[in-house]
């Protein structure tokens, strides 16, 4: 039925199958546009924060989809700047990803915020001193940044390309990328920063809080590096998360093997500054400020040490060591696992800097504040999933996402008949 | 503003509460939220969700009888100057909808510039600004006892003490009709310190050292504001938030109920 | 995020952050203007008519 925008030469399900899977996710995408609604029309209300929990849900899956979406980044600064050719066959889908995740964080973003039709407030009136300020320029200008490399994708597509206009836009955009990709580097760096920032510069909350260097906090260092690791860690893994679903490999082992060992090396540098960081935060920031390092992890239902043990040994330590092995990725299993455990790292650590900063008692005639979302809350968290699903379903099955699948479906094809 | 900055000293408006005098009868609290027109709802169990500018906490020294003793600590904004004015919520606010005077030293709140990101309340230790969840609604009749110098906050936005900014500007603006640029020490007092019955609470301009406020806590200029007064402290000292808000207590689980320490530290 | 906007200063923190800010916008807007109006010339040249 759509046979006439379905890039040539490549296989795609029927029209019927894609329709029923997009319906089914669209339900959900409903459910979450109910529950957006009601926040925008009846108020943060509809949430179950509060005035000790003043950052919650949203905030954290704000800083996860963000660095789990500098994938796209990290990607373009390797292909583009680095000169890392092989990437050529992923970074599309890097682009896809990265555009999906930072438009559910400005989405996200819209919800959250008290007076939604204030938003603006924080461009006209910015205070060049706050970290969110740096994060709302430098997010709104690589949210158009991923929008300029995923258009030409769009002219890509098979009936767009025939009109000689986007056919010619769609080059010109191609020849020129190298410099919204350095562009877009230059804006991740500061963003994914700042982001580490948002917390580490609360110097009235010492679990959070950080020393730097100059106004920036190690966090800020920090959040850049693990978003260069774990954004990779979370293209591979949709990449083989697609493979599965369409039954059918989509990128060249090589590359997927390139960026692995890329990301692992980053993923083990990161876990070290990580490990060194919270040792000094430990020992020297945290009982400067009168506070047993215990404390934080002592006298709540939820937050033990365990959280610690999981963002650091197991999705830092040990998907570091599987990815930095040439026999650790060699094996399927043990990549995929590593990678899984990689982007979980990210949002475990944005976890701990948002939730369990707001969770922390100060005043010492307090005590821990726990919280659980609202359905709205939920929904409306679930709702960017729910969108980049369907996204990457269409973009998957009209425009040319992955250039290396022709030819190993040719490849395979032959394979067959020889 | 310029121009006015060489006729003025600058103050730095702040605050003693005598913590062996406070009754924890909540008469600041009754007082502040009519003084400033604080919206409520049917339902204030919930002290989450409760907007109280000041707030009454009740100590305890943990100890069984006949050792058990409590205090009552009431918990206005701390107008935290940080370092050169550099307070937590200041810094961090993204639209520049909280200031910090250096002419008076009060943390403002700009409500209809704020709009609602709750930045400011992650990054208070105090817990001492609080967001409009709701809409504010009074009951029937009741807005006609609303403040006129206060504008009441809508929902989406952050609020906090002002130590009732609006008498400040009545005071000042009483003054200049009469020729003056400085006021005396009783023309602008907070309607907590007023309300006060057991007079725990005491008003005035720390760098001025007729006042009462800056005789009692004895602040060191050049040591952050650090009280002199061995019976002073501020809350959360060492977190280096620099509050103007000064305790008194002349028992010492009180004064180390004020701020962390680690285990066997002494403080 | 303008000269225009009162609490706007001339001062170091102000040209760093806007300046950086700027820069990066009018990189992205040359970039696609150039783009838009190559195309619209390489159009008129009649090149990507016999594309596939």
């Amino acid at each position: 039925m759509d046979s006439a925008l379905i890039p040539e030469g490549v296989k795609r399900c029927s029209f019927g199958k894609f329709i029923f899977w997009l319906v089914i996710f669209g339900a959900v995408l409903l459910w979450g546009i109910v529950a957006m609604l009601l926040c925008w029309f009846k108020g943060l209300n509809q949430t179950n924060m509060n005035d000790a929990y003043g950052f919650a849900l949203w905030i954290w899956a704000d800083l996860a989809v963000i660095a789990v979406g500098g994938g796209a980044f990290f990607t373009g600064l390797l292909r583009y700047i680095f000169g890392k050719d092989e990437l050529k066959n992923i970074i599309n889908f890097a682009v896809l990803i990265g555009f999906i995740c930072y438009s559910s964080a400005l989405l996200i973003l819209a919800i959250d915020i008290g007076q939604p039709l204030r938003g603006w407030f924080i461009f006209w009136h910015a205070n060049v001193h706050s970290m969110l300020t740096e994060v709302a320029f430098c997010l709104s200008c690589y949210f158009a940044v991923l929008t300029i490399e995923y258009i030409p994708l769009i002219l890509e597509n098979r009936q767009i390309d025939r009109v000689p206009f986007f056919h010619n836009l769609s080059h010109n955009m191609h020849g020129v990328m190298a410099i919204f990709a350095a562009t877009g580097a230059f804006l991740s760096f500061f963003h994914q920063g700042s982001l580490g920032g948002v917390a580490g510069v609360l110097f009235g909350r010492p679990f959070a809080f950080r020393e730097g260097v100059f106004i920036w906090p190690w966090t800020f260092f920090l959040f850049t590096w693990s978003a260069a690791a774990c954004g990779p860690c979370f293209t591979i893994l949709i990449t083989w998360i697609t493979e599965k679903i369409t039954k059918k490999k989509l990128v060249r082992k090589n590359v997927i093997m390139l960026l692995a060992k890329i990301a692992g090396w980053m993923l083990a540098t990161y876990t070290i500054a990580k490990i060194i960081d919270t040792w000094y935060w430990a020992t020297v920031t945290a009982p400067a400020a009168g506070h047993n390092f215990m404390d934080f992890y002592s006298n709540n239902p939820l937050y033990g040490i365990w959280i610690l043990v999981l963002e650091i040994v197991i999705c830092g330590v040990i998907p570091s060591i599987i990815l930095i092995t040439k026999t650790g990725r060699r094996y399927s299993f043990l990549l995929v696992g590593a990678v899984f455990l990689g982007a979980l790292g990210a949002c475990v650590n944005r976890w701990v800097m948002v939730l369990q900063v707001m969770a922390v008692p100060v005043l010492t005639f307090e005590s821990w504040f726990m919280y659980f979302p609202s359905w709205q809350e939920i929904a409306t968290t679930i709702l960017p999933v729910a969108y980049g699903i369907m996204l990457i379903m269409i973009s998957y099955r009209y425009l040319p996402i992955f250039p290396q699948e022709r030819e190993i479906e040719e490849e395979k094809h032959a394979s067959i008949f020889v | 503003m310029k121009e006015q900055h060489k006729h003025t000293k600058a103050k730095k408006y702040g605050m003693v509460i005598d913590l062996d005098k406070c009754t924890g009868c909540g008469a600041c609290m009754a007082a502040c939220m009519a003084e400033n027109n604080v919206s409520f709802k049917k339902d204030e169990s919930d002290k989450l969700l409760s907007i109280t500018w000041m707030r009454v906490y009740k100590l305890t020294n943990g100890k069984k009888f006949p050792e058990a003793d409590i205090c009552y600590l009431p918990r206005p904004c701390m107008h935290c100057e940080g370092d050169h004015g550099h307070a937590p919520c200041v810094s961090v606010c993204p639209a520049t909808a909280t200031d910090y005077s250096h002419e008076t030293g009060i943390v403002s709140q700009i409500y209809t510039r704020c709009f609602g990101c709750r930045y400011c309340m992650a990054a208070c230790p105090y817990h001492a600004r609080y967001f409009n969840w709701w809409d504010p609604v009074w009951p029937d009749g009741m807005e006609k006892y609303l403040s006129p110098n206060v504008s009441p906050r809508m929902r989406g936005v952050v609020e906090k003490c002002s130590f009732c900014f609006h008498r400040y500007q009545l005071a000042m603006d009483k003054a200049y009709i009469e020729g003056r640029r400085e006021l005396e020490e009783d023309e602008y007092q907070t309607s907590c310190t007023q309300a006060c019955p057991a007079d725990a609470i005491i008003f005035g301009d720390l760098n001025n050292p007729g006042h009462a406020v800056t005789q009692i806590a004895k602040p060191d200029h050049k040591h952050g504001g650090r009280p002199m007064n061995p019976n002073a402290f501020r809350l959360l000292e060492r977190l280096g938030t620099n509050p103007k808000v000064y305790y008194l207590s002349s028992r010492r689980w009180v004064r180390r109920a004020g701020d962390n320490y680690i285990k066997d530290e002494r403080g | 995020m303008l000269p225009f906007s009162f609490e706007w200063l001339w001062d170091i923190s102000h040209m760093v952050f806007m300046g950086g800010l700027w820069y990066a916008l009018t990189i992205l807007g040359l970039g696609m203007t150039y783009c838009i109006i190559k195309a619209i010339v390489d159009t008129a040249k009649g090149k990507g008519s016999h594309s596939h």
